[in-house]
C-alpha cells in the first residue's frame, strides 16, 4: 500500500489524521487524495480547487518526484511509494 | 447598545467585548488565519468568518455558541460550467494596436469570499456572499449549501451566458487587483446590501464594474451607475467600469445610498437610480475605502480619508474621519482622540461600521478606534493588532 505524509498545517483541520501511518490503495494521485478524503471528509477541499486542481500553495510529490501534473492528478502512486503534501509557506 | 466589536485581520478574528465602561480583546479566533471579513448574522446571532487561508483555499468558518467554537465550512463552490472571461495582463510582447482578438476564458475557481449579507427577517437561513471573481452566492439553510446566482454571472455586461455558450463576450468589468496580499486580477464582489423593506430588492457593487440592482431577488439586474464619474477611462460618465470600494444603505431611510468610489464619495437619495458627487478635496474628503451611514439619518455619513490613489495613507501623516449631516454639502473632520503625526493608516473598505451613536474603524497599520458619540472623541481599543480588513459592531 502506498503511504501518504502531509505537512502538519492539515491535522489542525482534520486532527483524526495526525498519529497515524495513512495509507491508501495503489492508484493515480487523484485516487489516492480521494481515499483520504474518505477518511477525512472535506480532505480534498483544502489540497485541491473545485475543479479538482492542486491549489496554487500546495506541493505534492511521490517519494522525490514532484507531481507536474497539477489538473489531472493522473501520476500513479505505486505500491511502496509515498505521496507527500507539502504547502509552500512563504511571508508573515 | 453595541456591547461587541468584531474584527477581521490578518492573523484571524478578533472579538472585542464592553466591560464595563471599557473594552477587552478575546483571545484571538482562527489563530493565523486571514480573515477577510467577520460578521454577526443579526436574525440568530451566528458568528460568520470568511478566512482566506493562503495555501487551502478560502472556507467559511460558523459559530452558533458565540464564538466558543467554529465550524468551518468548504460547501461554497464554483458549479461546473462555470467560466468567465480572463483577464490577459500585459505581456512584454502585448501591442495595443492589436489586442487579442479572441478573449480567453477560465473555470471559475473560488479565489476569496469577499463579504457576507443576510437576508430578511422573513428568510430564515437565507445568506449571501460576494466573491472574487464576481460571483454572488446565495444559501438558503444557513450556510450548508450555496447556489450561484446565474443571472449576475451570466449578466450581459460581462459577456452573456458563458455557461451555455450563448455569450456576446462583451465583458465590462474589470478586474481588481484587490485582495489581501496580492493581486487577482478577477472583478470582485465586496458590497451586497438586502433592502430591509423588501428582502427582494437587492444592490451589488463590483470594483471596477459599478453597481447593480435587482427588484425581483436576484432573477434580473440593472446597472445603476448613472451620475458616477470616472478619472480614468476616456468617457467619465460610461456605464461600467466604476469602482466602487464600498457601497451601503441607510437602513432607516433605504433609499439613501452611500459609495466611497476610487474617484470620490458618491450619494444617492432615490435608491442608486442616480448618484452625485459630493467629495470635498479642501477637507480631504475624496479618496478612501469605507462609508458608513447612520441607521436613521440618510443624509448623515462618515468616511475615513486617505491620499489619492498614488499614495494610500494618510493625508499629512494626521488620522481623520470625516462626517456629513447634509448628504454630502459639508464635511467636518473629527480628529479629536486620533492621532495627527506620524500616523499612516488606511481604513479598508469593511473596516469602519457604524451602530447607533457608535463608530469603530481598524487599519492595516493594527490600530482600532472607537467613538461613541458620533465621531466627536475617539478612544484607542489597541495599537498592536494584525492589519485589519473588516470592522462589525453587535
Amino acid at each position: 500500500m502506498p503511504t501518504i505524509k502531509m505537512t502538519s498545517h492539515l491535522y489542525r483541520f482534520f486532527p483524526q489524521l495526525q498519529d497515524r501511518t495513512l495509507a491508501a490503495p495503489p492508484g493515480s494521485v487523484s485516487e489516492v487524495l480521494h481515499a483520504i478524503n474518505e477518511q477525512a471528509p472535506g480532505f480534498t477541499d483544502y489540497v485541491l480547487d473545485e475543479r479538482g486542481v492542486v491549489r496554487r500553495h500546495v506541493k505534492l510529490c511521490i517519494n522525490d518526484t514532484i507531481v507536474i501534473d497539477r489538473k489531472t492528478l493522473a501520476d500513479q502512486v505505486e505500491d511502496g511509494d509515498t505521496l507527500f503534501i507539502f504547502q509552500a509557506l512563504s511571508g508573515g | 447598545m453595541t456591547d461587541t466589536i468584531l474584527l477581521g485581520t490578518r492573523k484571524g478574528t478578533v472579538m472585542i467585548d464592553r466591560r464595563g465602561a471599557g473594552w477587552r480583546p478575546r483571545p484571538i479566533l482562527h489563530a493565523g488565519v486571514p480573515v477577510c471579513y467577520a460578521a454577526r448574522d443579526p436574525r440568530d446571532g451566528t458568528l460568520w468568518a470568511a478566512l482566506d487561508h493562503g495555501h487551502w483555499g478560502p472556507k467559511l468558518s460558523r459559530s452558533r455558541d458565540g464564538g466558543k467554537t467554529w465550524d468551518d465550512i468548504s460547501s461554497l463552490k464554483y458549479p461546473e460550467g462555470a467560466r468567465h472571461i480572463a483577464q490577459v495582463l500585459p505581456t512584454p510582447d502585448f501591442d495595443p494596436e492589436a489586442p487579442a482578438g479572441t478573449p480567453e476564458y477560465a473555470n471559475a475557481t473560488v479565489y476569496k469570499i469577499w463579504h457576507l449579507a443576510f437576508g430578511g427577517p422573513d428568510q430564515p437561513g437565507r445568506l449571501y456572499a460576494g466573491t472574487i471573481p464576481g460571483g454572488l452566492f446565495v444559501s438558503d439553510d444557513g450556510g450548508g449549501t450555496w447556489e450561484l446566482n446565474r443571472p449576475l454571472w451570466n449578466h450581459e455586461s460581462r459577456g452573456g451566458d458563458l455557461f451555455a455558450g450563448d455569450a456576446t463576450s462583451e465583458n465590462q468589468w474589470g478586474g481588481t487587483p484587490a485582495s489581501i496580499d496580492y493581486g487577482v486580477f478577477e472583478p470582485g464582489i465586496h458590497s451586497i446590501i438586502v433592502d430591509p423593506r423588501d428582502p427582494n430588492h437587492l444592490h451589488v457593487a463590483v470594483s471596477s464594474a459599478g453597481v447593480l440592482e435587482s427588484t425581483d431577488g436576484g432573477k434580473t439586474w440593472a446597472g445603476r451607475n448613472r451620475g458616477m464619474l470616472m478619472d480614468y477611462l476616456p468617457n467619465p460618465e460610461a456605464d461600467w467600469g466604476h469602482d466602487p470600494h464600498f457601497v451601503t444603505q441607510c437602513p432607516g431611510q433605504p433609499d439613501h445610498l452611500w459609495q466611497q468610489n476610487h474617484c470620490g464619495v458618491f450619494y444617492s437619495d432615490d435608491g442608486a437610480q442616480s448618484w452625485k458627487k459630493v467629495s470635498d478635496p479642501n477637507t480631504g474628503v475624496n479618496f478612501g475605502f469605507p462609508v458608513a451611514v447612520d441607521e436613521q439619518d440618510g443624509r448623515t455619513a462618515w468616511v475615513v480619508p486617505g491620499r489619492s490613489d498614488a499614495q494610500r495613507m494618510t493625508i499629512d501623516g494626521g488620522l481623520f474621519v470625516a462626517r456629513t449631516e447634509d448628504g454630502g454639502q459639508s464635511w467636518q473632520a473629527l480628529r479629536n482622540g486620533l492621532p495627527q503625526e506620524n500616523a499612516h493608516d488606511i481604513v479598508l473598505r469593511h473596516a469602519l461600521d457604524v451602530s447607533g451613536d457608535c463608530l469603530c474603524f481598524g487599519s492595516t497599520t493594527g490600530n482600532a478606534y472607537l467613538s461613541e458619540d458620533r465621531g466627536e472623541t475617539w478612544q484607542c481599543l489597541g495599537n498592536n493588532f494584525p492589519p485589519i480588513y473588516s470592522v462589525r459592531l453587535g
